[in-house]
């Protein structure tokens, strides 16, 4: 294949800056109000307070590493029931594929992080240095006072913009007011510094300079987005069958043999993955919608209909082209495939919620000591060792009752207390050793093995809690 | 939909520009082709060759800095004078420091005194832990339950040979059991009676069954009552006429559930015709004052302390 008469490729490639320009249309406006409510919820959530009663964090939403526990509003999630987050990350994954196989890369065009910085980066970038061909110019520049005191300003703004991203993550892991004050007075934990720092400076690369590197190059999601998307996926194309052959205009008219497309370029110009959405659907097109925007525009100055570039799904280019009606959007969207995920989303989503309000506010885990199985007494009891651990959901201190059911010869007592009750404080837990015995000549004693369970009660409620497990005789 | 089919131009045959001839135009190939499978020459980004480079001349401060050229005798050790060994040495002194004011506090309190302190407590437990599982795991297993075959005892029920008392287990930790090393070491020594000839066989095997009826096991009526003279004459001085035996000079139980050897006819005829002679180091001068107090504390509190 490859002939000796040429030159061999460059090796490694430069990139190629990308200069997007301003554009107005409906996807822009939707797009900024998606931003604002987006990064409003982000800088906004670790401030809201949420009563919880003295000992407890009164931080709506906070991840609590130090102290093991996930505060959301009324629902505080214990490590053991990080199964919560499981189902959550389980529910946003199934999200994504819905939303992929239904609207393709609407995640990349409008609510990955990613876009969301780059947008307002680039915003930034127009405030200061002006348009598409004023920050050319400036590009192409060399340097002097007024390129340096505008880039210099450019990369001000976005380090600032970078230190917010990075100071507003870590108030989600701890008191927001406080955090905020030990931030500026030098009182932080390390952590929460190196945090800030390494969130700063990706920021701020990842938004100023890498842009749509990090979705061409560094993002796998693009890549398994291709395996969701059908012939009945929207995504983003060019009517070629309707713009084609292209032309310019000629004296401000459309030459009647031409297509409607008058190459003005301005969809290329608006895109911020730099690419000419008229070559059809690639890889780099995160569908963000802003070429629709941009060719809407000059359709309506050129009097004619609007729509060369819009959403539309495969099967409707060739419907199209075959001259037959597309398919409405709800067919697309409402096939067997998405009806799957909503329903699989669906049902994780209802166990979730009926898992959180049957949950007790109390749990109970028992580990019989197995080193060894069972112990004899010199009375010739059998005795067997349990490790308890009673868990006191509440914000408050609670006196827990421990008993045993589904076996007449066993009695209970606790290491080190008096009685079979113990105080557990408020949110907190409390780990004991647990003696289960059987008196001689009773049939669990001489059983090789006998079942029974253990309640955990709260002792002025009615809630209690159980666990089956088994006592080993001393035929073991 | 009318206005557009108006201005629609009949669609050409593939969608424009043609994909393949714009891969074509763009994009060569190396020349390399396996089964019509060719492979792409696209080149790579430029900033992924900055990185690499970056790496390598990190590499280099690294050289410097860090241990890194292996020797004879050892590697280069770095201008940063960095050595894993050297902390983890740091981070022993610094727990040995923090866990000195405990071993302190833990010699200065009456030993019946410490499981009133619940922090002082439960370092004792945990200190008294790991030297259990270093010291004593070895005969005494990791949960404590012993080897009855050997005759190592159980420390988990509730009959001791030489007292379960914080005292008592103290006392045994510190100077072991038929330790010559040490003057004050636990003593106590049965007769063989079988070996030595103080008792005949039939003698022994009536005395065996006297023991087992002390206890409730199955036994011989009619040897058991043979066997009571003897039992009262070479036995009961040590082991009680009630067969309760004795904390003071080490004299077990018999006449409950917990046999140190085992309970059955054989293992006890072999107790009084060999006798037994069990031994347990003395730990005073392998383990520090407050290391012992941790560690009788610690076997306390596995469910057999008195």
């Amino acid at each position: 294949m490859s002939s000796a008469d040429q030159t061999p490729p460059p090796l490694y490639a430069k990139r190629e800056p990308i200069f997007p320009r301003r554009v107005k249309g409906s996807f822009r406006t939707m797009k900024w109000w998606l931003l604002a409510m987006m990064l409003g919820i982000y800088y906004v959530i670790p401030w809201i307070r949420w009563d919880r009663g003295p000992e407890m964090p009164n931080q709506a939403v906070l991840l609590d590493l130090g102290n093991r526990r996930f505060f959301f509003f009324m629902i505080e999630i214990w490590p053991h029931e990080f199964y919560f987050v499981a189902g959550l990350l389980i529910m946003a994954g199934i999200g994504l594929f819905l939303f992929t196989s239904a609207l393709g890369r609407v995640w990349c065009g409008y609510a990955c992080p990613q876009t969301v910085w780059t947008d307002l980066f680039i915003l930034v970038e127009r405030w200061i240095e002006g348009d598409r061909n004023a920050r050319l110019r400036l590009h192409r520049k060399s340097w002097d006072f007024e390129k340096f005191r505008k880039y210099g300003l450019k990369w001000t703004v976005w380090f600032l913009i970078g230190m917010a991203t990075g100071g507003a993550w870590v108030f989600y892991f701890a008191d927001a007011p406080t955090l905020f004050v030990d931030l500026f007075t030098g009182q932080a934990h390390p952590v929460a510094y190196i945090t800030v720092l390494i969130l700063t400076m990706t920021t701020f690369l990842f938004g100023g300079f890498f842009r749509e590197q990090i979705c061409i190059y560094a993002c796998p999601w693009p890549r398994i987005q291709a395996a969701m998307m059908d012939e009945d996926t929207l995504t983003i194309d060019y009517r070629f069958w309707r713009g084609e052959p292209r032309g310019k205009l000629k004296k401000g008219e459309l030459d009647p043999n031409q297509g409607d497309c008058i190459d003005c370029m301005a969809c290329v110009n608006v895109c911020p993955m730099g690419i000419d959405i008229r070559d059809g659907q690639q890889m780099e097109c995160i569908t963000c919608g802003l070429c629709i925007d941009a060719c809407d525009e000059v359709m309506d100055r050129i009097g004619k209909p609007r729509g060369l570039i819009s959403y539309m799904a495969l099967s409707d280019q060739v419907d199209e082209q075959a001259g037959k009606p597309p398919k409405s959007v709800w067919k697309h969207v409402f096939r067997p495939r998405t009806v799957l995920y909503t329903s699989i989303w669906a049902i994780i989503g209802v166990g979730l919620i009926v898992a959180l309000f049957l949950r007790a506010d109390l749990d109970m885990s028992v580990a019989p000591v197995r080193n060894p199985t069972h112990i004899v007494l010199s009375d010739g009891t059998v005795r067997n060792v349990y490790d308890i651990r009673l868990r006191n959901m509440y914000p408050e201190a609670r006196m827990f009752v421990l008993s045993v059911t589904e076996n007449p010869d066993l009695s209970l007592s606790i290491q080190g207390e008096p009685s079979n009750r113990v105080m557990v404080g408020p949110d907190e837990q409390a780990l004991l050793r647990v003696y289960l015995t059987a008196p001689p000549d009773t049939p669990s004693n001489t059983a090789e093995r006998s079942n029974l369970r253990i309640w955990a009660a709260i002792a002025e409620g009615t809630e209690r809690v159980y666990s089956d497990t088994v006592f080993n005789g001393r035929n073991q | 939909m009318a206005e557009e089919t108006e201005n629609k131009v009949k669609p050409p045959s593939r969608q424009y520009p043609d994909p393949a001839k714009k891969i074509e135009q763009e994009v060569k190939t190396t020349g390399h082709s396996w089964d019509g499978i060719e492979e792409y020459d696209n080149p790579m980004p430029r900033w992924w060759v900055w990185i690499f480079i970056i790496t390598i001349v990190w590499s280099f401060g690294y050289w410097i800095a860090y241990p890194a050229w292996p020797g004879i005798q050892s590697a280069t050790s770095g201008l940063l004078g960095y050595s894993s060994r050297a902390n983890v040495t740091q981070e022993i002194a610094e727990f040995e420091e923090r866990n000195e004011v405990f071993f302190a506090q833990l010699n200065d309190t009456e030993l019946d005194e410490i499981r009133e302190d619940d922090e002082l407590m439960r370092f004792a437990v945990n200190a008294g832990g790991s030297v259990f599982a270093a010291q004593c795991s070895q005969c005494h297993g990791a949960g404590g339950a012993g080897v009855q075959a050997a005759g190592y005892p159980n420390l988990l029920n509730d009959d001791w040979l030489w007292g379960g008392t914080m005292e008592d287990i103290h006392q045994t930790i510190l100077y072991g059991i038929r330790n010559e090393d040490f003057p004050d070491a636990r003593w106590s020594e049965m007769p063989a009676f079988g070996r030595d000839g103080l008792l005949d066989d039939e003698e022994i095997d009536q005395v065996v069954h006297y023991v087992l009826s002390l206890s409730g096991s199955d036994h011989d009526a009619e040897l058991a009552a043979a066997g009571a003279e003897n039992y009262e004459m070479n036995c009961a001085s040590c082991h009680m006429d009630d067969g309760s035996g004795d904390y003071f000079i080490g004299a077990p139980a018999l006449n409950n559930q917990i046999w140190l050897y085992g309970g059955s006819f054989e293992a006890i005829r072999h107790s009084i015709y060999y006798s037994r002679f069990g031994v347990m180091p003395g730990f005073a001068e392998r383990l520090r004052e407050a290391e012992i107090r941790a560690v009788a504390a610690y076997v306390h509190q596995l469910g057999g302390g008195q």
